[in-house]
């Protein structure tokens, strides 16, 4: 089992075509959508985590690029800086994925990376500037 | 059996004083009761750590050759403007102090990333720090402009002096609009995404002494990792606030001004801060020892999250149109949670103050006090109570025609 984090844009005219759908069903394709943001105007920009058969992994993403996806690994990254972090907890709320969780007891704060969905709610809402965005 | 501060210091002194932070009180006065639990201890440490807004340092910097006088002039410390408006090389500089250059709020929401409370955290770092200072020449200060670098152990004095700090209690902040608005509470996310409350509950120091029976003018502390002093009451105290049965005031109430010696400090608890969309402050930690004179003081320190309550605030409207009326009633209990209810609506919350870091003064301070590093000190004179009927007061308005 192979596990990927991509970034798929596609352009308008690929709007309407159900691309999760085709990789879960004709590529047996575990497909997790971590972000997606599709306008009119715009492009259409998914991130998703992706895992199955390398294959099938291959096939699928082959798939996207002859329809016309352009496909790039999810290179962003959050850091925590536990350093700067004072355990305020005030960007917990923001989180949406829960990445960012408050030990009750002693209420100090810890990261989960692989929960981070790298969304950005924590950048500004940070007074300590303790969490950046990697490229 | 009541004592005095002298015994306390006594047993201080020889290394006997029974110290426990105001959370481990919360335990010892379930297990032994009031009567016994007062006998055996002598000094209960309350602390808090967060963004306090009305900081500020001043410094003495020396004479440059030729002399200068600051005092009418302008002066920029790291680009961020210092207030000279005294004598010829002191200054003062605020905690919101924004470089001139900073683009603030005109792309909407602003960073702030940098301004006096950084400063304030970079020299008390040890870092250099560019002065710049621009003024107009005198027979006896015959120089007009200074450019150069300084640091905190150059200089002559460097004085923390916080006009409002520790507030007894505050607002919990929601946002009832359909847009996320900036404030100094922090992001708030519209339809009342989340809830901010900014206060150590239990740990607090003017939550363990409600009536201010032994904090006040004098009082010494632990100031920003080093020793300082209560030197007066903080602006906008306001003892006359509604307090529950127990005298915990039910909104915000008391705060103190404080100082001390920024050469002693460290900037691990000196923090700049950057609140998106509304500026910059400094994360102040302060530490208050309350001796334990009787039963009643105890009593007082034996406060738990519980029984303290906040009063939550639209910061959509009501907060900025100055509309009086709370949404609700919650303990620090529950806020500590995680997650209150409003309006019948489940809404997860954050606190701008660290509950870990108050922690962490209140175990510091007691060491200290335990080594006999720390004596206490007698007020000269405690903080003007409910007796005092001292209200805060809004702003009487009278439009120049």
């Amino acid at each position: 089992m192979l596990k990927k984090r991509l970034v798929l844009t596609f352009p308008q005219t690929l709007v309407e075509e159900p691309i999760t759908y085709r990789l879960i069903k004709d590529y047996d394709l575990v497909v997790n959508i971590l972000r997606a943001r599709i306008s009119r105007e715009e492009e259409g920009r998914l991130i998703i985590e992706i895992s199955g058969e390398k294959e099938a992994l291959d096939k699928g993403l082959n798939y996207l690029k002859k329809i016309g996806v352009a496909i790039q690994p999810l290179a962003k990254d959050v850091r925590w800086l536990e350093d700067r972090c004072t355990h305020c907890t005030v960007c917990v709320p923001l989180c949406p994925t829960e990445a960012i969780v408050v030990d009750r007891e002693k209420m100090e704060i810890s990261f989960d990376k692989d929960r981070c969905i790298v969304c950005g709610a924590c950048i500004p809402a940070c007074p300590y500037k303790a969490v950046e965005i990697l490229f | 059996m009541a004592k005095t501060l002298a015994e306390i210091n006594e047993k201080i002194k020889k290394g006997k004083a029974v110290v426990v932070t105001a959370e481990e009180i919360i335990d010892l006065v379930d297990e032994k009761g009031i009567k016994k639990a007062a006998q055996e201890v002598d000094v209960v440490t309350s602390a808090t750590f967060g963004p306090m807004c009305s900081s500020g340092i001043y410094l003495n910097i020396g004479h440059s050759k030729p002399k200068i006088k600051l005092g009418g002039g302008k002066a920029y410390l790291n680009e961020v403007p210092v207030y000279t408006g005294i004598a010829a090389v002191d200054f003062y500089l605020g905690a919101t102090a924004l470089p001139d250059d900073d683009p603030r709020n005109r792309v909407h929401p602003g960073e702030f990333k940098y301004g006096g409370g950084h400063v304030i955290e970079d020299l008390v770092a040890g870092k250099d720090a560019k002065l710049v200072a621009t003024t107009y020449a005198t027979d006896c200060y015959p120089r007009k402009s200074l450019e150069t670098w300084i640091n905190l152990k150059d200089v002559n004095e460097a004085v923390l002096f916080n006009p409002r700090n520790a507030y007894q209690n505050y607002n919990v902040a929601v946002n009832l609009s359909g847009r996320v608005i900036y404030t100094y509470m922090g992001i708030l996310q519209p339809n009342l995404g989340n809830a901010n409350y900014c206060s150590a509950g239990q740990l607090s120091p003017l939550f363990n002494d409600p009536y201010y029976k032994t904090i006040g003018v004098g009082t010494r502390i632990f100031l920003g990792g080093g020793v300082g002093y209560v030197v007066w009451q903080g602006t906008q105290h306001n003892p006359t606030a509604p307090r529950t049965e127990k005298g915990v005031p039910r909104s915000s109430a008391g705060t103190i001004a404080v100082l001390g010696d920024l050469k002693q400090m460290s900037s691990e608890w000196l923090k700049g801060t950057s609140m998106t969309g509304y500026g910059v402050t400094l994360s102040v930690g302060i530490g208050v020892p309350i001796p334990i004179l009787n039963e009643e003081i105890l009593l007082y320190t034996a406060v738990k999250d519980e029984e303290i309550l906040a009063q939550i605030v639209d910061y959509s409207e009501a907060y900025p149109q100055r509309k009086s009326g709370s949404l609700g009633e919650v303990s620090y209990a529950q806020l500590k949670s995680g997650k209150i209810a409003v309006q019948g609506k489940e809404v997860p919350t954050g606190s701008l103050s660290s509950y870990a870091k108050a922690r962490k003064i209140a175990s510091l301070l007691k060491d200290w006090i335990r080594k006999g590093e720390f004596l206490l000190t007698e007020p000269v004179e405690l903080l003007p109570s409910v007796e005092s009927g001292i209200t805060f007061k809004p702003l009487k308005e009278r439009p120049i025609k």
